[in-house]
C-alpha cells in the first residue's frame, strides 16, 4: 500500500505535474487568443471583469474581420503563395537530392556544401540587397515576388529531407530497371518517386509550415493590402497608429493559426519525421 | 618486322552519338538535373549575398543612385553608440533564450520519454507554438503583455501578490528584454524538445540496463549515457536554434520594435529600421553584415564545446 501511493506521488512529480505545467504554458496563449476574440470590446476593456473566461461570447470581430478588412483576400495570398513555393521546393529539391543519393558524379561535394550553405543563411542577412533586386525587376507589390524568394528558403531542407528517403530505397530496384532498358529519368519517375511518398509528405508539410510563417520578406515586398498575406495584413491593418485591434487582431490570429493547425493535425507524424530526420539522422 | 598479328583485325566502329546515351552518362545526368535548382540560388541567395557586399560599401539612399564610400558605413556602425547596444542585446537574446531551450527541451524530453496514455496527443499539443505562424502568436503575447490589459498583471494583482498597476512588461528596458527571450523560449522550446526525445529513443535500453548493474544512479546514467550520446543531436538542434534566434526579426519586430529606447534591438531589427524606415540602404546592409563574423564565432565555439568525443 505504502510502496503503492509513493510510486503514484513519484509519477505524479516526474511525470504529471512538469507535462501539466508544460502543456499549460504552450496553450495558454492559445486560449487566451480564443476567448480575447469572442469578447465584445466593453467586457475587452473593463478591468473589472473577470478576464479569464468570456462572459458575454459575440462573433463581432470576426463579422467586422470579415466584412470591413482584406482578411479573405490575404487568407487566399497565404494559400496561393504557400502552395505554390512548396511545389516548387518539392521538385527543386528532389532534383538536387537524387543525384546526390544515388550517383557519384564530378562536383558532388560542391552541389552539396551550395545546399548545406543555403540552409544557413539567415533572412536578415539578404533582405536589403533582395528589397533592391525585387524592386529594379518590378516585382514589388506581386505575389510573384515571394513566391520567388520563399523557395530559396525551403529548397535547401527539401533536399535535405529528400536525400535520406531517396538512400533508402534499394538500390538493387533500381538497377533491375536499369537492366531492363530503362533510362535514368525513368527509373527515378516510375521506380524511386512512388516508394518516397512520405518523404514528399514530409517534406511538403514542413516547405508549407514555414512559407505560411514567413514575414519579413512579405512585410518588404508587399505593401499593397489586396496583395499582403495573413500575417503583415494583421500587422500593417490591423493596428492603426496607437490602436490596436484587439478583437479582430485574436480573430486573426486564429483563423490564420487555423489551416496550419489542421493540416498538421493530419500529418503530425510526418512533420515529426521531418522535424527530426535533420538531427538525429544527419 | 611486323608485329603478327594475333587475331583478325575486326574494323572497329565508333558508335553514332546517341543522345540518349549521352543522356545516361552519370555527370551529365547529374548535372542536368542540379543544374536549374542551383542556378535559382546562385541566382536568389548567392548573387544577393555578394551584391549586399557590395551594397554595404555604397552610400545609397533608397530610390537614387549610389556613390561608392569604401568601408565608410562600417566605420560609423563601429562609431554608433547604438550599433554596440544592438550587439550586446543580440548576444544577451540569443544566449539566455539558447540556454532556457536547451535545458528546458532536454528536462521536457525526458519526461516524454516514459511511457504513459495520450502521449502522441501530448506531443501534437506541444508542438503547437512551433508550428503556428509566429507573428499570429507573437500578436497574442503582445495582449497577454499588455500595459494596460495584461492578464499576469490581472492575475498577479487579483491573487494580492503586487499592487496595481503592476510592471510595464513591454516598456520597462529589462523587462522587455526578459519578455522576449520568454516569448523566443515558448516558440522554440518544443523544437528543442520533440527532435531530442526522438534522439533519445534511439538510446538502448540495455546500456541504461547495464549501467545499473554496475550501480550507477540516475544521475550518472544521466551524466554518462544519455548526455555523450546526445552530444551529435543537441549540437546539431542547438546550432540551427542559435542561428536563427541571433538573426531573429519577426518576434522583436512585433513585440517592441526594438524598444523602449533601442532596449531591445538587434540586429536584424535595427537593419530594418535603417534600410526600410531610414531609407539607408549602404548602412543597412553593412548592419546586416556585421551579424556574420560574431555568429561564425559562436557556431566555433558551440563546435568545440559540444563536439563529439571519440571515445
Amino acid at each position: 500500500m505504502t510502496v503503492e501511493s509513493h510510486s503514484v506521488s513519484a509519477r505524479f512529480l516526474k511525470l504529471w505535474l512538469p507535462l501539466g505545467v508544460s502543456l499549460l504554458f504552450a496553450l495558454f496563449p492559445f486560449y487566451w487568443m480564443a476567448i480575447t476574440s469572442l469578447k465584445s470590446n466593453q467586457e475587452l476593456y473593463n478591468r473589472k471583469i473577470m478576464p479569464l473566461i468570456v462572459h458575454n461570447p459575440t462573433l463581432k470581430h470576426y463579422v467586422d474581420l470579415i466584412s470591413d478588412t482584406g482578411f479573405l483576400q490575404w487568407t487566399w495570398n497565404t494559400f496561393i503563395v504557400a502552395v505554390v513555393s512548396t511545389a516548387i521546393s518539392l521538385l527543386f529539391g528532389a532534383m538536387l537530392a537524387y543525384p546526390l543519393a544515388r550517383i557519384r558524379f564530378a562536383g558532388a561535394a560542391l552541389v552539396s556544401f551550395a545546399i548545406a550553405a543555403t540552409y544557413l543563411v539567415p533572412q536578415p542577412l539578404l533582405f536589403v540587397p533582395l528589397a533592391d533586386i525585387i524592386n529594379s525587376l518590378d516585382l514589388g507589390d506581386t505575389l510573384t515576388s515571394v513566391i520567388l524568394t520563399y523557395p530559396t528558403l525551403l529548397v535547401p531542407f527539401c533536399a535535405w529531407l529528400l536525400l535520406g528517403y531517396f538512400r533508402t530505397v534499394p538500390s538493387e530496384l533500381e538497377d533491375a530497371a536499369r537492366i531492363d532498358g530503362a533510362s535514368r529519368l525513368q527509373t527515378l519517375i516510375k521506380i524511386v518517386l512512388p516508394l518516397c511518398g512520405p518523404g514528399f509528405i514530409s517534406a511538403g508539410i514542413f516547405a508549407f509550415t514555414l512559407a505560411q510563417n514567413e514575414f519579413l520578406y512579405a512585410l518588404i515586398f508587399l505593401t499593397k493590402s489586396d496583395v499582403r498575406t495573413v500575417p503583415v495584413g494583421a500587422i500593417a491593418e490591423l493596428v492603426k497608429g496607437d490602436v490596436f485591434y484587439w478583437g479582430q487582431l485574436m480573430a486573426a490570429a486564429l483563423l490564420g493559426s487555423i489551416p496550419v493547425a489542421i493540416i498538421y493535425s493530419f500529418f503530425v507524424e510526418h512533420y515529426v519525421a521531418g522535424l527530426t530526420a535533420g538531427s538525429v539522422k544527419g | 618486322m611486323t608485329a603478327p598479328s594475333l587475331a583478325p583485325a575486326l574494323p572497329y566502329r565508333r558508335p553514332a552519338f546517341s543522345l540518349g546515351r549521352w543522356l545516361e552518362r552519370p555527370d551529365v545526368f547529374s548535372w542536368l538535373m542540379v543544374l536549374p535548382p542551383i542556378l535559382f540560388l546562385a541566382a536568389l541567395v548567392g548573387y544577393p549575398f555578394f551584391y549586399g557586399i557590395w551594397l554595404s560599401l555604397m552610400n545609397r539612399p533608397v530610390a537614387s543612385e549610389g556613390t561608392f564610400v569604401g568601408l565608410a558605413n562600417y566605420v560609423a556602425a563601429w562609431h554608433d553608440p547604438t550599433f554596440w547596444q544592438v550587439v550586446v542585446n543580440t548576444f544577451v537574446y540569443t544566449l539566455v533564450a539558447t540556454i532556457l531551450k536547451m535545458v528546458g527541451g532536454l528536462g521536457l524530453a525526458l519526461v516524454m520519454n516514459q511511457d504513459f496514455r495520450f502521449k502522441n496527443l501530448t506531443r501534437a499539443l506541444l508542438l503547437l507554438p512551433f508550428i503556428v505562424p509566429t507573428v499570429l502568436s507573437t500578436i497574442a503575447w503582445q495582449w497577454i503583455l499588455d500595459p494596460a490589459f495584461s492578464v499576469i498583471n490581472w492575475t498577479l494583482i487579483a491573487t494580492g501578490l503586487i499592487d496595481p498597476p503592476g510592471p510595464s512588461w513591454l516598456g520597462n528596458p529589462y523587462l522587455a528584454m526578459l519578455s522576449l527571450i520568454v516569448v523566443n523560449t515558448w516558440r522554440g522550446l518544443p523544437f528543442y524538445a520533440i527532435t531530442l526525445l526522438a534522439g533519445l529513443q534511439t538510446i538502448s535500453p540495455e546500456l541504461y540496463e547495464a549501467a545499473t548493474i554496475d550501480g550507477a544512479s540516475t544521475w550518472d546514467r544521466f551524466r554518462h549515457v544519455t548526455l555523450p550520446l546526445m552530444k551529435p543531436v543537441i549540437f546539431i538542434v542547438t546550432m540551427f536554434s542559435v542561428i536563427f534566434t541571433f538573426a531573429d526579426f519577426q518576434l522583436i519586430y512585433v513585440l517592441t520594435h526594438g524598444g523602449p529606447a533601442n532596449a531591445t534591438q538587434v540586429f536584424a531589427t535595427y537593419a530594418f529600421d535603417v534600410a526600410m524606415n531610414g531609407g539607408q540602404f549602404g548602412q543597412g546592409a553593412a548592419i546586416a553584415l556585421t551579424m556574420v563574423p560574431p555568429l561564425a564565432l559562436l557556431i566555433l565555439a558551440m563546435a568545440i564545446y559540444l563536439r563529439p568525443s571519440k571515445s
